[in-house]
Order: structure tokens, then sequence, then C-alpha cells
């Protein structure tokens, strides 16, 4: 029998943890809420960002909160590149299209990085302290990841409630004609859009980096992960997707610590089987 | 089918059996080595294609691979199964896998994104499940099929000589293209496209859309399955890199995308390419440039899809059959 | 002001509408009956730019419209009030009147607009914060029209307004649009309910199958026989 006290770390990880994920989701589902397209690549543009944070402070010197900065930049960059040469071009392509597009994005993106950056494991040596806290070890590291995207989201909301862009993007997703009409063009608000999701990429990078290291697959690993997330809080369901990245976090860190860290995944993932037979539009998809 | 198209495949066919016969110097055994791996991909790229044509866009069919793999070689080492029947086996455990998928996605209209998000994520656990259980399967090193020692020969189907698994995967493939002829000339096909356009009204006329996806599914789980075991059974060795995961299961779909989805030969076109690409660039670039191909391959799935949706080989079917049959006069 | 001339439009094969030639003058309420399936909304369409006509031309205040997008139709100052309504459900009343002045001709005014469309529409300072799918069908109209003053427009276009109302709001949407007329937009009403639009028009149109069958002053229109039998007390 495990120890409560390990189970009590666990499930204290678990919610940093979710704070991460649940950046990853929400960015994945501003994209897809408002363009209709999942880009199956987007953690493969987080790690992009992972390495631009890597090569800013180990080339070029600069200090990690700038080269975080740096990496929101090259994240709503990347977005905007995507938008404007891929899916701009597949918008009104059947959906099998518009998959395989990304998809090619993907494998594009890990065979370059193999190509320039080889499959090398690269980390910014970040020695944070450790802080216990109660008997339990909470990595600090973790903590100001977790402050920080808690922190993103909040930038997130206020800047889809209250600001005017914003709340055009939230019209766009839910009638893309009608916000025609009102003078707005949607092209224009899809290139926000992109470029906001990329940045919130770029947040994820910079806050993934100081935990992980970065190498060419790292999209393999945290990728099937958040869209499991989003489809289980519902596509395009931003709150849905908030709670469900939660709850993965706890069962692969708990399960993680009861048997181990492949298999902490592979629970989540019969988890989520399981809760697809039960409410397969998403356990918080909207009803009616 | 024509004539001249009839006789062409004939000839194509005799050409092709008789190639193990035909002196091809030296570098024989690397040329059968490249088709034996052209008509099992194949084989494989018609099975994922039986799902992608409906528009089931698989992205995680490295599942069904890894699993009919690993099964066949595991049976074989752990209980000396011969691969006869440990292949039925891991096609039967791989069918009972697709279709525990299938049902919710089948049953409460799981499509497009939401499916392939699903198909990515089995795909992907499967391969983290082969390297959680590393104490059996190996892990990330992955398991080579034990030596049938004095028993080699048709009850291991391990053979020393390339030419039998070049006439076993030549029937395989051929094999494949039958299914996927029939499929395409049955009234699955039909229902298939209905449920396509419109799931509600295929229902609503009486089309049974689980059955149909769910049967499409298994169908194309299980031959995945059985190219799976055989590509074990060639190589004598099986890794979730290579025969699992995301990469290859997306090397699957980039393979019949570039050579055409929609037509019976494209997936043969796609993976003659692919691997002939892959090929050549490991012969001239060495292990100078790991990952050239993959880039190359990523960019071309890009660009075909924005272009060229049809494939190669689709398109220029298109075009050839436009110039055969006269436009239809106006009345 | 507004004038179309020879339009033909339709949808990839199919052609909703044949040479369609109309007139709207500055100030007045001009109304397009017909039957269903006539076309009359692929002519708003066509006009506001969410489809390009094929051929014709589509002329506001002297400036060519036809083929331009939607959103630079509207700068010109036409609004359209799409069929049913197109609320964005999610967001609150005022933030569907913000959405309504995204033009930045109408954003430096907005706040004066607001006050004209509460003051026009007193329920919609009441219910602001509520999420417009939740409003009833009268409120939602009035919303949307409410939404389409927001852009300043000149003229106003009304998609088959009563669509989906109770008959008692029915009669409260035509003074509804009554007002606005008075506030001195010029409007072209699209509609299936001939008789309440043809009260409040001063000229109309009868499009049958994609074309103009009949052109008129209202009150005259109202009199014909066949449009009497066939469309009255419909």
């Amino acid at each position: 029998m495990i120890e409560p006290i390990f189970i009590l770390e666990a499930v204290v990880n678990g919610i940093l943890l979710g704070g991460v994920l649940a950046l990853l989701a929400l960015g994945l589902n501003l994209i897809f809420g408002v363009i209709d397209i999942v880009w199956i690549a987007y953690v493969d543009l987080v790690a992009l960002c992972m390495y631009a944070v890597y090569f800013l402070v180990t080339l070029y010197g600069w200090p990690l909160w700038l080269a975080g900065l740096g990496a929101i930049g090259v994240g709503a960059g990347l977005g905007v590149l995507v938008h404007v040469l891929i899916i701009t071009p597949i918008l009104s392509s059947p959906p099998i299209n518009q998959l395989l597009a990304t998809g090619g994005l993907l494998f594009f993106i890990q065979s370059v990085a193999t190509l320039l950056w080889s499959t090398d494991h690269r980390s910014v040596r970040v020695s944070l302290p450790t802080i216990e806290v109660g008997g339990i070890f909470i990595s600090f590291s973790r903590l100001i990841a977790f402050a920080l995207s808690v922190l993103a989201m909040i930038a997130l909301y206020l800047f889809l409630k209250r600001t005017y862009t914003g709340t055009a993007i939230r019209a766009v997703s839910q009638d893309r004609e009608a916000i025609a009409l009102m003078g707005a063009r949607p092209q224009r608000l899809y290139i926000v859009t992109s470029a906001v999701g990329g940045a919130m990429a770029g947040v994820a990078g910079a806050l993934l980096s100081i935990q992980y290291a970065v190498h060419p697959y790292f999209g393999g690993a945290f990728g099937p992960l958040t869209f499991m997330i989003c489809v289980l809080g519902g596509l395009g369901n931003m709150v849905g997707a908030f709670f469900a990245a939660f709850i993965m976090a706890q069962v692969i860190s708990v399960g993680g610590v009861m048997v181990s860290t492949e298999m902490g995944y592979v629970i989540a993932f019969v988890i989520f089987i399981v809760l697809m037979f039960v409410r397969p539009g998403g356990i918080f998809a909207k009803r009616g | 089918m024509t004539t001249t198209f009839r006789v062409l495949g004939l000839l194509a066919l005799v050409a092709m059996a008789l190639v193990p016969v035909l002196p091809l110097g030296p570098a024989q055994e690397y040329i059968w080595h490249v088709v034996i791996q052209i008509f099992l991909w194949s084989f494989v790229g018609n099975a994922w294609s039986l799902m992608g044509r409906f528009g089931l866009v698989s992205l995680g069919h490295g599942a069904f691979l890894g699993v009919g793999a690993y099964a066949t070689v595991l049976l074989w080492n752990f209980y000396g199964m011969t691969p006869w029947l440990g292949v039925v086996l891991a096609v039967l455990l791989t069918v009972a896998l697709a279709l525990v998928v299938a049902y919710p996605c089948s049953r409460f209209q799981v499509v497009g994104h939401y499916f392939a998000l699903v198909t990515l994520a089995v795909g992907e656990v499967v391969r983290l499940w082969i390297v959680a259980e590393r104490d059996w399967t190996g892990g990330s090193l992955g398991v080579s099929l034990k030596t049938g020692g004095a028993a080699s020969g048709l009850w291991t189907l391990q053979f020393a000589d390339k030419r039998v698994f070049y006439y076993v995967g030549l029937a395989a493939w051929l094999f494949g293209l039958w299914v996927w002829w029939r499929v395409d000339r049955s009234m699955a096909r039909s229902a298939m496209e209905a449920i396509g356009e419109d799931e509600t009204a295929a229902a609503s006329v009486g089309i049974r859309v689980t059955r149909f996806k769910m049967g499409i599914t298994a169908l194309s789980a299980a031959l995945t399955a059985l190219g799976g075991a055989l590509l074990a059974l060639y190589l004598a060795y099986t890794n979730p890199d290579t025969l699992s995961g995301i990469g290859v299961s997306l090397r699957i779909v980039f393979a019949v995308v570039l050579g055409g989805m929609y037509s019976l030969l494209g997936p043969f076109v796609g993976t003659a390419l692919t691997i002939a690409l892959s090929e050549y660039l490991r012969i001239y670039f060495g292990i100078k440039l790991i990952g050239i191909a993959e880039t190359i391959y990523g960019l071309l799935l890009m660009i075909f899809i924005i272009f060229l949706p049809a494939g190669i080989y689709g398109s220029i079917r298109a075009a050839l059959f436009r110039r055969r049959w006269p436009r239809p006069q106006p009345s | 002001m507004l004038e179309l001339s020879q339009v033909t439009a339709g949808y990839g094969a199919f052609t909703a509408l044949w040479d369609v030639s109309l007139r709207v003058n500055q100030g007045e309420a001009v109304a397009v009956v017909g039957p269903n399936g006539a076309g009359k909304t692929t002519l708003l369409r066509a006009i506001s730019g969410l489809i390009a006509p094929r051929a014709g031309r589509v002329a506001f205040e002297g400036a060519e419209l036809a083929g331009h997008p939607a959103y630079d139709i509207v700068a010109h100052g036409i609004a359209h009030v799409p069929e049913g309504r197109r609320l964005f459900p999610q967001l609150t009343v005022v933030e569907n009147l913000k959405m309504g002045a995204f033009l930045p001709a109408a954003r430096a005014h907005f706040h004066e607009s607001l006050e004209r469309v509460y003051t026009l529409f007193p329920v919609l300072a009441e219910r602001s914060a509520q999420r417009a799918g939740s409003l009833s069908g009268g409120e939602q109209q009035m919303l949307a029209v409410g939404r389409a003053l927001m852009s300043r427009p000149k003229l106003i276009l009304f998609d088959e307004p009563s669509m989906g109302l109770a008959p008692v709001m029915v009669l409260r949407l035509f003074d509804l649009i009554r007002r606005v007329r008075e506030e001195g937009y010029t409007i072209l009403v699209v509609e299936q309910n001939v008789r309440q639009v043809l009260k409040l028009a001063d000229r109309a149109y009868l499009l049958e199958v994609g074309r103009i069958k009949m052109e008129g002053r209202a009150a005259d229109l109202a009199e014909q026989d066949f449009v009497r039998q066939a469309y009255v007390g419909f």
C-alpha cells in the first residue's frame, strides 16, 4: 500500500500539471472553436517554442524571463504563418484534407527538428529549488509554471471578454456570416486568433521548458494527451477543456505514482475511452 | 475493365511473379528486400484507405500494426505458437481493440476531427503501453523473433531465402487489392458514401450506420494487423517506433495520400514512391542527414493535400479518363 | 439611392434571380413580396454582399457594389438584418450591439448610437447583460434591428422579419419598422406577409421564381386581385 503522503503529493503535482495542460488545451480549443480546424501539430509548435527558449538562453545568453517572452513572440509568429500558409488554402476543403494537412505539418516539424537539432534532449539548465510543504515535495519550477499558466488563462479570458477584438472573435465562432455583415473581416479575425493561439503555445512552451527537456518528438508525448483532454471537454468548449485538463492530470499523476509513469497515461486513456462510451460529446457537452 | 487493362494487368502480374527468378545481379537481395517492403506496406496502405476513402480518417493505424506484430511475435517467442495460429489470434485481438474504440465513435457520431484525435490517442497509447510493459515486450528496444532453428520453414514462417517472402508479400498485396476491389463494388461502398455525405439522412433510409462503420473499421484493422504480423515475421524484429505510434501512422497516411486515396492502386504507387525515395535518400546521404526523408514527406504531404488532393495516381487517372471518354453532347 | 440593374445571381449551378431590376429612392420604404423560394432572400444577400451576382449591377449612391465583400458594403452604409435574425447567441445584448458598431466610423459614435437604440427599444436597455439566445422572439427581432442601426446605415435591408414570430408580435414588429423608418432610414423589406408589409411600404415589387413580375405603389399592388387571392390571409 502506498503511503498516503505520496498520494497527496501526486494530487498536488497533478494540480500543478493540470495548469499547463489546461493552457495547451485552451490554445487548441480557441483555434478550433473559431476556425473549425484542429491543429494536429499544435503541441509540436509548443516544442518549437521550447527550442526557441533553449537557443535564446544557451546561444544568445538571454535571461530566462526574456527568452520566455521571446518564445511567446515566436509562437504568435508561427501561428500566423501556419494559418496563412497552410490553413487558409484548405478552409473549405473536406475535414480529411484539413486533418492531413496539419498532420503533415506535425510530421514536417518533427523531422525538421531532427534534421536541424538531432534527437538529443535539450534542457535549459534551471536549478530551482524543491520546496517542502508539510512533508510534500514540490518542485518550484512546477509551482511557477502553474501560477503563470493561471495568469495566462486569466489574460486570455479578459481578452476574449473585455476587448472589442476578443468579443469579435467570440462572435465569429458563433456566426461567421453575421459578423461579416457588421463590417468585420472573418479572415483578419482568424489571423488574430491564430496569433493568440500561437502565443499561448509560446507561453506553454516557455513554462514547459523549465520542467522538461525538449526533443523533436516532444509533441508525441504531450500531443495525444492534449487531444484527449480536448475531446473529453468537448471540442471547442473552453470551460470543459479547463476541467478535463485537471481531471486527466490527476489520473496521470496519481496513476503514475501508483503504478508507473507510462501506465499512468494508459490508465488515463482507458478512462478516456470509458467516458467516451458514457458521454460521447465530451463530459461537458452542451445539451441541445 | 477494358481488354487493354486486363492484358496489361496480366503482363504486370507475370512480370512480378518472375522477378525472384531473374538474375538481378549482386544487389538482388537488396532489391527483393525493398520490393517486399513495398508490397507489405502497400497492403497496409490499402487497408487504411478502406477507412480513409469514406471519411474515417484514422491517424492511429500504428496501433493495429503494433498489436498485430507484437501479438504474433510474442506468441511465438513465449509459447512457441506457430504464426499460422498466432497471426489469427493477433488479428482477432486487433479487431477487438478496433471494435472497442469504434463502437462509441460509430454509435454516437464521433466523426471528422473528433475521430481523428481519438485514433491519434489510441495509436500513441498502444505504443506507450508496449513501452511500459517492457518486462515482456522489450520496451523501446523492441523484441526479436526467436529463430525456429531446425523447425524453420512453413511451420514457423521463417525463411532464410528472401524469395519466399517475396511471394508472401506479393500474395498479401494482391489479396489486399482483391478485398479493396470487392468493397468498392459492394453495397457497403454505397452505404459508406451515403453515411459520409449525411449520416442522419443515411440512417433515415434504413442504413445501419453503426454496423457499417464498425464493419469497415474492423476490416481495416484486421488487414492492418495482418500486415503488421507479416512485417514482423519478415524483419524478424519489432520495435514500438517502427511498428506503432504516430510516426508510422502518419507515414502510412502520407503514402496513401501521395498515391491517391480513392483509387485501387493509389496506395501502391504512393508507397512505392515513398519507399524508393527514402531508400535513395539513405544511400545518398547515409547517416549524414537523419530526418531528411521525413522532412520531405511532411512537406510533400502538405503540398499535395493543398494542391493535389487526389494524389499522383488519382490525378493522373482522372486526367486519363477525362480524355478517354468523350464529353456528353448537349441535347 | 439603391439601383439594381439586371442582376442575376444564384448558388452553384442553381440560379435564383434572373435579370432583376429595382430601385429604392432615398427616404422610401420599398417592399419585395412573393412566395416561398421566389428568391427574395437571395436578392438581399446579393445586395449586402454575402453572395456575388453573376451579372448585372448593384449601384448605391453612385458607387458600384456588385461583387464587393459584405464587410465593404456595410461600410458604404447598407445594413442587412438577416433571415432568422442571426444574433450571436452566446453574446449579451450589449455585446451584440457592440458588434453591430464594428466599423471604425460606427465605433466612434458608439455611445450615441447605443442611446438611440435604447430609446427606440427600452426592453434592450433592461436586458443589456442578458445572453441574446435567451431573449424572446420579439426581443430578438428588436435586438437584430438595433444591431443593424449601430452601424449607422443609410439603407436597411430586412429579410423576412416576421418569420417565426407569434401573430401578436408580428403587428408590433411592423410598428417597429415603421418607427425605424420615421427615424429617417431608407428601408427595403422582403416579406411573405403581404398584407402587413404593403400597409407600411410606399412602393412594392412582386418577385416570383426569380423574376420581377409586377411593380408599383404599394396601395395599387394591394388592390390586385390575384395578389389578394393568392397571398392575403396567408
